[in-house]
């Protein structure tokens, strides 16, 4: 083999190892959790109401933890939507170069912060500020959690919106112009309606980066499995739970150890399937401006 | 003939590059006067003076004023909006909004909070048949405007303009993107436009200025050359370097 | 009022809205930091930076968990780098329109959004029982070296796209073989937008908690590490872990130790920032 042969094949298997990572992640991943349907029926997992898989009498239903995760996801999306929209449109519509130069970076910095950190704000700040308004609000809820990941999220959503705001060809916001409409106008009637897709991308992604936060919730939701939909009281969520369990002491090959990976096969069809989604919205965008 | 607009001692700075050196002119009620020079003399950014287009441009810097029926359009208590919504510009590239063809041409009716179906129907039936358009799409008013061919979106964008109502119409090389026979339509459709219109109309192509102008304003590196009836500047002009142009000498 | 001037009162207004919501997050960011600079900056001394942990708030120290931060940073990076520079040059001035690229790109799309804890579940499988690591920094290390894989991956091509094609042509024309081309010509050019990614990929390591403490990492590491086959912890273990307990104590530890993670995250940040407008700078050929 010549030189630039070897180099060549050293190179592809660095690039090889990310499909070995993902072939791993699924070995894993239905190895263990097939092992664990053996002794669970899927028909259980997926109706149960209850999730108690380290009690004495032990539920296996992933429901409560589905639907704490699709709490503190939909309150984190509700917090940074408006605003991570509201953001893009008025970075690539209003703002001048300086402040754009400055502000940028500043919420790059929201996405860079440790989870662990936002975790400790949740619970330290967040939660006694809200209590003050929501007197029955308990210590661990999955209000705070939410807002915290939210404000964590904003910068997903701003920045991927932006980039789709400006993707639009210049010469539809001219031309929105020169009929003597103002930037608001130009922004919601020409603007964002061109970019639609392409936010709709960065919702996506906003979506499952939330599903997939774990540090937030793990410290400051509760870790209390419970079909709910009330924000003010603990719960748990996919990712919190596996957390738990990983940092106590379960005996590998028990029942209980198996759990986490049929609640970890669970999130990566969650994120799986909207990530794909994503992909398919961008490629069929991409097609529309080249 | 009535003097529509004037512009007085302008002078254009893009930061330390001045774009434009003291120009003056008067522009023609119901006439059509075409602005050209070789790329980068200015006459685009000139154009974008009359509906104050360069105002978004970070670096963007003027002085002198431009005048439009006895009003500096860039004094401070000026409403750039509504300025705009009396001048309709077309761009070089047709740049229909990705939606329906009537949503197209009404659009600059509906962003002055028109709501009335019957007035808005009307009127985008109008436009449609002053940019001469009308035949081809009455049937497809709910068809995406992307589905038009490039001279018929060109036209949709006139149509657009038109909507609304305005008395000059602003022309950034119109056809620079169209082929000979889409061409020529939109420049039989700007023949008949300068009946009603105050057309100022920005082009690389001399033959067009020659046929559709009947003033003709020739610029150089940010200067204003020579500026006269079009027959004069493409028979006898006064200024060599416009003889040149003209010739195809240079440019 | 007419409907014009409704109109630019709405857009005033938005544009007051635009900046409201521009600064809230960063507003509120600023207000978090604050009030932990207010609980814990008293706690930051000498000990506490140099002792060892304590079931007693006030003894207890974060020694361990930074020298166990920096041996995992310093393991990662001698995997991660080599690795994802290589795999993006592969992809970028190698992989031609074959059924393997275009799988390897979906792939690395689809990898840079899982989420950390489900690495942490490959991890403790793989590295932890299967290779017999145990909860090892090395374990650690290379569970977090494929979180952060994609994202090095991701920078290097970007970087080497930004390589004008002339420059390539060039040294092909002089007669360079194509490695001749990436080693001297490409990856030079390239380096500071690699180099952006790199740090950016470290910073998000130091401060992953989830993947480490599922494969096992420990809340509690009396010792420093000495080999990379000793059990450890880390500073945001630590900081969870003292978030947990319910005295006041430890959440003036917890907050002294965020400080000291937050001044981490923010300088790595702040040197990517800088390296990146520098470098987009310097590439207006």
């Amino acid at each position: 083999m010549t030189q630039e042969k070897f180099i060549e094949f050293i190179l592809k298997l660095s690039a090889i190892v990310t499909i070995l990572t993902t072939i791993g992640i699924l070995y894993v991943l239905l190895s263990e959790s097939i092992s664990f349907f053996k002794e669970v029926s899927i028909i259980e997992f997926l109706t149960n109401k209850e999730w108690t898989p380290l009690f004495v009498k032990k539920n296996f239903g992933i429901l409560p933890l589905v639907t704490g995760t699709l709490l503190t996801t939909f309150i984190a999306v509700s917090v940074a939507l408006p605003v991570g929209i509201t953001i893009a449109i008025y970075l690539s519509e209003y703002a001048n170069k300086k402040f754009k130069k400055i502000t940028k970076p500043l919420l790059e910095i929201l996405a860079a912060v440790p989870t662990v950190v936002y975790g400790f704000f949740a619970l330290a700040v967040v939660t006694p500020f809200l209590q003050s308004f929501i007197p029955n609000l308990s210590g661990f809820n999955s209000l705070s959690a939410g807002i915290v990941m939210g404000i964590m999220i904003i910068p997903y959503v701003s920045s991927l919106s932006e980039d789709a705001l400006s993707a639009v060809p210049k010469s539809l916001r001219n031309a929105s112009y020169g009929m003597g409409a103002t930037r608001l106008q130009t922004s919601f009637r020409v603007m964002v309606p061109a970019a639609s897709s392409g936010i709709i991308v960065s919702v996506i992604l906003a979506f499952s980066r939330a599903i997939g936060e774990t540090m937030i919730v793990a410290i400051a939701a509760g870790q209390q499995p419970r079909l709910t939909v009330d924000p003010t009281v603990p719960i748990s969520t996919i990712t919190a739970y596996i957390v738990q369990v990983a940092k106590g002491d379960v005996p590998h090959n028990s029942l209980e150890y198996k759990t986490i990976f049929a609640a970890g096969i669970s999130l990566f069809i969650l994120t799986f399937l909207l990530n794909n989604i994503s992909f398919y919205i961008r490629k069929k965008f991409r097609e529309q401006y080249d | 003939m009535k003097t529509k607009i004037e512009a007085k001692n302008i002078d254009v700075f893009y930061g330390d590059f001045q774009a434009l050196r003291n120009i003056n002119m008067q522009f023609e009620e119901n006439a059509v006067t075409a602005l050209i020079g070789p790329s980068g003399c200015g006459k685009s950014t000139y154009l974008r003076l009359f509906n104050r287009m360069n105002d978004y441009i970070d670096s963007f810097n003027m002085n002198g004023e431009i005048v439009i029926d006895g009003k500096n359009i860039y004094e401070k208590n000026v409403l750039v909006d509504e300025l705009r919504k009396g001048i309709g510009m077309v761009f070089q590239k047709p740049n229909p909004f990705p939606k329906s063809i009537f949503e197209n041409v009404s659009y600059g009716l509906k962003i002055q909070g028109i709501k009335d179906k019957d007035f808005l129907n009307r009127r985008v039936r109008k436009a449609l048949e002053q940019s001469a358009l009308w035949d081809e799409v009455k049937n497809d008013l709910d068809k995406s405007a992307l589905a038009l061919s490039g001279g018929q979106q060109q036209r949709l964008c006139i149509a657009r303009t038109l909507a609304v109502e305005p008395k000059i119409l602003l022309m950034d090389e119109p056809t620079s993107a169209l082929d000979p026979i889409a061409t020529a339509k939109v420049e039989e459709l700007i023949h008949q436009l300068k009946e009603k219109y105050t057309i100022i109309i920005v082009t690389h192509n001399m033959q067009q200025a020659s046929r559709i102008s009947d003033f003709t304003a020739f610029f150089y590196m940010g200067d204003l050359i020579e500026y006269d009836k079009t027959d004069t500047i493409f028979t006898k002009p006064k200024n060599e370097r416009t003889q040149n142009y003209i010739t195809g000498r240079f440019g | 009022m007419t409907n014009s001037t409704k109109n630019r009162i709405k857009d005033r207004i938005f544009n007051f809205i635009g900046i409201f919501a521009t600064l809230i997050g960063i507003i509120i960011l600023g207000f978090f930091i604050g009030s932990i600079l207010y609980d814990g900056l008293t706690r930051i001394d000498w000990d506490f930076l140099n002792s060892l942990p304590s079931r007693k708030a006030e003894k207890a120290g974060i020694l361990t968990a930074w020298s166990g931060s920096l041996w995992i940073v310093i393991f990662t990076f001698l995997v991660v780098v080599p690795l994802g520079i290589a795999a993006g040059i592969y992809l970028e001035e190698y992989g031609d329109k074959s059924k393997l690229s275009s799988l390897l790109e979906v792939n690395i799309s689809n990898l840079a959004g899982v989420p950390s804890v489900i690495y942490g579940l490959l991890g403790l499988e793989i590295f932890v029982r299967l290779m017999n690591l145990g909860s090892s920094i090395l374990a650690g290390s290379f569970t977090l070296a494929l979180l952060v894989l994609p994202i090095i991956i991701v920078a290097t091509r970007e970087a080497l796209k930004a390589v004008p094609p002339s420059i390539r042509a060039a040294s092909y024309g002089l007669g360079a073989t194509k490695w001749q081309t990436v080693w001297y010509q490409i990856l030079p050019a390239a380096g500071g937008g690699i180099l952006t990614g790199v740090i950016l990929a470290i910073s998000r390591a130091v401060g992953e908690t989830a993947p480490l403490i599922v494969i096992g990492a420990l809340a509690y590491v009396p010792f420093t590490p000495s080999s990379p086959m000793d059990e450890f912890t880390v500073l945001p273990i630590q900081i969870f872990n003292w978030i947990s307990r319910p005295q006041h104590e430890f959440t003036i530890n917890a907050a002294a130790a965020i400080i000291i993670l937050l001044i981490i995250t923010f300088i790595m940040n702040g040197i990517a920032v800088y390296f990146r407008n520098k470098w987009q700078k310097k590439i207006n050929w």
